[in-house]
Parts: C-alpha cells; sequence; structure tokens
C-alpha cells in the first residue's frame, strides 16, 4: 500500500488523451465536416474544425457573372431552404436599383420563403430525431417536406436548387394547382407536425438525451455572432423579420419564440415553434394576396425583369430589354448595399458592391453557418462523443452555406 | 436613419478627430471611413459605449487602382437593442496590409477574419491562428484579389470578345 502511495505522490500519473478523426465524410455529420477531436475516453477535451471540402469559390465566380445569372449560385448556399436564398439575393438587387415591389409579389414571397423555413425546420429537427434514435419522425415529417417542394416544383420548375422568381416578381404568376396544393400543405402539415410533436417534445426519453447537451449562453453566442433558432435558443429574441422588416413582414402578427439555456432541446423546440408560426404568417398572407389583384405577379422594372414574349416580337423597347438582360448588359446603378434576411439558419445577408459594371464589383455572402460553426469546439468541450454529433445536427450546419 | 450618421460622426469626430476620414449615408447603412492604426479603439468605443455590441459581419475587398489603399476591410456592427446598423471600412495598402485584429473584442471575428486573409491576405496583428480556412494550406497567393481571372487566361476553347467578358 506504501508503494502505491509513493508512486502516486511521487510521480503523477500522464493523462493519456487519444485523437478521433471525425469526418471529413461521417454518416453521423449529414455533410462534409471534419473535426480532429482529443479525447479522454468517451469525453470530449478539446477539437479543432477544418472547413473549406466543398468550397466553391460562389464570391469569385460571382464577380464575372450578370446579376440574373447569380441567383443558381444562391441556392447553392443553404439547399435545405434554398428559396429564402434566391429571393433575398433578388430583393438586395432590388435595393440597389430602387425597384418598387407590388404587394402582391411581397406576400407570395412571404408564402415561398416561409414554406422554405418549415422545410429547412423539418429537416433539422427530424434529423435530432434521427441521431438519437428515433428514426420514425424523420420518416414521417419528410412526406410534408415533399409536399413543399412539390409546390416549388409547380411555380419554377425545380425542386432543391429552386433558383425561384426573378429580380422584380416571378416569372410567371402562380397557377391554380399551386394554390389547391398551398391549401392541401396546410391542411394537413399542422396533423403531422402535431404528430411529431406528440413523438418527441413531451418525451422522457428525448428530454432526458437532448436537454443540457450543448449548451451555450446568450452573452456567448451574441459574442459568436450567432443568429436565427441558435441566438434565440439561447434567450436573445433577435429575428431579422422583425427587427429590419423587408418584403411587408411588418403587416403580419407573429411571435419570435425564444429559449432560455441554448441547449439543444430549446434549438429544436425553437424550430418547432417558428414552424407553427410559420403557418399561421402563411395564412395570413393567403388572405392578404386575395385582397390583391391577381394578374399581378412582379414590379415595373423593365432593365432587369425579361418581358413578355409577345411584346418582345412586337415592341420596339420590350426587344432591347430582352437582348439587354439576356446578354447581360443591364445598367446597374453604382452604389454598395448590405440586405439581410432571415435565413433558415440565421441572418443571410448579401453585401453587394456594384461599379455600375455588368457584374457585382464585389459580393459578400453573410453566411449564418460559417459564422456560427466556429463555436462548435467551445459547445462540445466537456461532453460526451454522442453528444458533439447531437449538437453539430442541433445547430444545423449545412455544408454549402458553410463553405460557400 | 440619417440621425443615427449625425450623431454617431459628432461623437466619434470629438474623440478620434482627423482620424475618421469620411462619414455617407449608403441606402440605409450609415458609412464610416476610418484610419487603419484607430480601427481597434474606434470599433472598441463603440461597443462600450454606444453598444454596438454584435459583429454582424466582417469582409475584404480589393481596389487595385486605389495605390497605397489597395485592401479594404469592412465591418457591419449591429446595435440590437437601438436596432442601429453602421458599415465601417478602413483600407491597408498592399506593402503592408497589417489591419489590428477584433478577435479579442469579438471571439467570433475568428474566422471571419481568416477567411478575409485567406482570399485577399489581409494580416490580422493579433489573430490566434491566422491561417488559411477556406482554401488549401499550400496556395501561395489570394485568390479574391483581382488580378487572378477566373478562368485560365490561356485558354482558347472559348471566345467571349463579343459578350463582355
Amino acid at each position: 500500500m506504501a508503494e502505491v502511495k509513493d508512486i502516486v505522490q511521487n510521480k503523477p500519473v500522464e493523462k493519456i488523451y487519444s485523437t478521433l478523426n471525425l469526418g471529413p465524410t461521417h454518416p453521423a455529420t449529414h455533410g462534409i465536416f471534419q473535426n480532429i477531436l482529443k479525447m479522454d475516453g468517451e469525453i470530449v477535451m478539446d477539437a479543432e474544425s477544418t472547413v473549406g471540402y466543398i468550397h466553391r469559390a460562389f464570391e469569385k465566380i460571382a464577380e464575372h457573372r450578370p446579376y440574373n445569372q447569380i441567383t443558381p449560385l444562391t441556392d447553392r448556399l443553404n439547399y435545405c431552404s434554398s428559396p429564402i436564398n434566391n429571393l433575398g439575393w433578388h430583393m438586395t438587387v432590388e435595393k440597389l436599383i430602387k425597384a418598387e415591389i407590388p404587394k402582391r409579389v411581397q406576400y407570395l414571397r412571404i408564402i415561398i420563403m416561409e414554406l422554405s423555413r418549415i422545410a429547412d425546420h423539418l429537416v433539422c429537427n427530424s434529423v435530432i430525431g434521427v441521431d438519437t434514435g428515433a428514426m420514425t419522425g424523420f420518416l414521417y415529417v419528410f412526406q410534408y417536406r415533399e409536399k413543399i417542394y412539390e409546390i416549388f416544383e409547380e411555380i419554377c420548375g425545380a425542386r432543391l436548387t429552386t433558383n425561384i422568381g426573378r429580380i422584380g416578381g416571378f416569372e410567371r404568376n402562380w397557377s391554380p394547382t399551386v394554390w389547391k396544393k398551398l391549401d392541401e400543405v396546410l391542411e394537413v402539415l399542422p396533423k403531422g407536425l402535431r404528430e411529431f410533436e406528440n413523438l418527441l417534445t413531451r418525451n422522457r426519453i428525448f428530454i432526458d438525451r437532448v436537454s443540457g447537451c450543448g449548451p451555450i449562453s446568450a452573452e456567448k453566442a451574441l459574442s459568436y455572432s450567432f443568429t436565427g433558432p441558435n441566438l434565440r435558443a439561447a434567450g436573445v429574441d433577435y429575428d431579422v423579420r422583425v427587427a429590419n422588416p423587408y418584403s411587408s413582414y411588418e403587416e403580419f402578427d407573429f411571435k419570435i419564440p425564444v429559449g432560455t439555456t441554448g441547449d439543444t432541446y430549446d434549438r429544436f423546440m425553437v424550430r418547432e415553434q417558428e414552424m407553427w408560426e410559420s403557418i399561421s404568417i402563411i395564412r395570413q398572407a393567403i388572405e392578404k394576396v386575395k385582397k390583391e389583384p391577381a394578374d399581378i405577379f412582379h414590379g415595373k422594372v423593365p432593365e432587369f425583369y425579361l418581358p413578355d414574349k409577345e411584346d418582345v416580337y412586337n415592341k420596339m423597347e420590350a426587344l432591347i430589354y430582352h437582348f439587354k438582360i439576356v446578354m447581360g448588359e443591364m445598367d446597374v446603378p453604382v452604389g454598395e448595399v448590405y440586405h439581410a434576411v432571415e435565413g433558415g439558419n440565421g441572418e443571410l445577408g448579401f453585401y453587394l458592391v456594384s461599379d455600375g459594371g455588368r457584374n457585382p464589383y464585389r459580393l459578400h455572402f453573410r453566411r449564418p453557418c460559417f459564422i456560427y460553426y466556429q463555436a462548435y469546439p467551445e459547445m462540445i468541450k466537456g461532453g460526451m462523443l454522442s453528444d458533439a454529433i447531437l449538437t453539430m445536427s442541433s445547430m444545423n450546419v449545412i455544408a454549402g452555406e458553410l463553405d460557400a | 436613419m440619417a440621425d443615427v450618421l449625425n450623431t454617431l460622426n459628432e461623437k466619434l469626430k470629438t474623440k478620434f478627430g482627423s482620424d475618421i476620414l469620411s462619414a455617407e449615408q449608403l441606402f440605409d447603412f450609415p458609412v464610416f471611413t476610418v484610419k487603419k492604426e484607430k480601427i481597434l479603439e474606434i470599433i472598441k468605443t463603440l461597443k462600450e459605449e454606444e453598444g454596438f455590441n454584435f459583429l454582424t459581419d466582417l469582409t475584404g475587398t480589393h481596389y487595385p487602382d486605389n495605390k497605397g489603399q489597395e485592401l479594404g476591410v469592412i465591418y457591419h456592427l449591429h446595435d440590437m437593442p437601438g436596432n442601429r446598423r453602421i458599415r465601417l471600412k478602413t483600407y491597408a495598402s498592399l506593402a503592408d496590409p497589417k489591419v489590428l485584429s477584433l478577435t479579442g473584442l469579438f471571439p467570433g471575428a475568428n474566422w471571419m477574419e481568416r477567411e478575409t486573409f485567406d482570399f485577399y491576405g489581409v494580416l490580422f496583428t493579433g489573430h490566434p491562428n491566422l491561417k488559411r480556412i477556406l482554401n488549401m494550406d499550400e496556395m501561395n497567393y489570394f485568390p479574391m484579389r483581382r488580378e487572378y481571372p477566373m478562368e485560365d487566361a490561356k485558354r482558347d476553347d472559348k471566345d467571349n470578345s463579343m459578350f463582355g467578358r
């Protein structure tokens, strides 16, 4: 006994840490993320994130593209809610060219953006379920996401990388099928969402698993420039839709759900509540659209919005505009704007500098994922490895948005 | 909006005088151009005295014709309770691309500064871990600078001369 005491006292036992390479391609990380973890048994002591595996140089490409051709780049940022990115970009350009957008178009945009927010949050929340071992919810809610994607498909022809809308409005008016499908979604989605919540929100096993997992305080979250549901889960009621309303959000009545501890359960609940708010916003928007003239689907911005094909053949001005737009020779004013929208993950900002040329002089995307993912090592430190996986999926880090 | 510009301009002018090079209103943003030596001090003042406690964005830009001030660093700050947003700009030369780092004030500036370094080569003094973030470590140039063409200039299979490219 004395010998053991002697060893312990004189020679401190050296702690041995193991290094674990999590990623870049790992089925549990839902994307290309690499983290080199320093582990003490199953406890994460430190982590180093490596990003950039799917960097596609969008900011550089955008400096070589006319304004209309940048839209397809934006929907590859956060591909879970690409319409928000598309419309955010259109609104940025409209701010620069000082375009007046009719109310009906603004409401249609709100419907699209809220639908994609629901689709985004459905993926995130159901994947939290998958990572805790509850596959069922995921399989059930994906049919509602599918129905939302069918609406996008009906409006613009694409599902995931939507390229929805144009600078000035939408490329064509919404068909009666869209409205029918929208009503259908609004009928089945609340039921499905309720069912999903019954599975998880008050489930003792789920609560025990996720509460206290990957928490972050409001102060830390602010200092790390968190935005969106992750910031709100920490208890800060910041939402771009309320702070700097765009597209007539100020006319809508909705609540901003906030959490208290910023852990995975709070993030889950904030997203869950936001989906209910989104459903209510869509209902309000549909009512508002009904009061507007039904044939308006774009603003009067002839320099940017493609004219009717009929007019192109018969009118001189329309032909000239058509040619200029297709060749990307629109007259863009000199200036610099920053426009932010509330994306699925937070404040999605576009900083655009125009020197009057056919391409932006500089376009920077403020990508919420990229900014808040840097707090990830701090959030998982001291927790278990399985909590690290859960924290990542509850932060909803989207590889496309992370790497741009 | 213009009130924000005027009140802030007055306060900054009394404290920093000629270090504030210009103040203007661009769309909905008051924009201040400041000397790069003072950027940290000014942002610290704004954070502690004016409540701009949220760094929305930090990015770079490159103006090759702006001799001596080629590289720009652009900061977007947000005062959430007062809902005021401002933009600060500072310029550094290619020969001496050193700008003070904000990581001490905002931990969130860490990756944004790494990204700016990665693409424009702005050296942020005081940054704890200034290395490339999105590009590979072996890269020996800064790809977002204007002199780097997007496509290989030696390509001869494309003729875009008609299209202004």
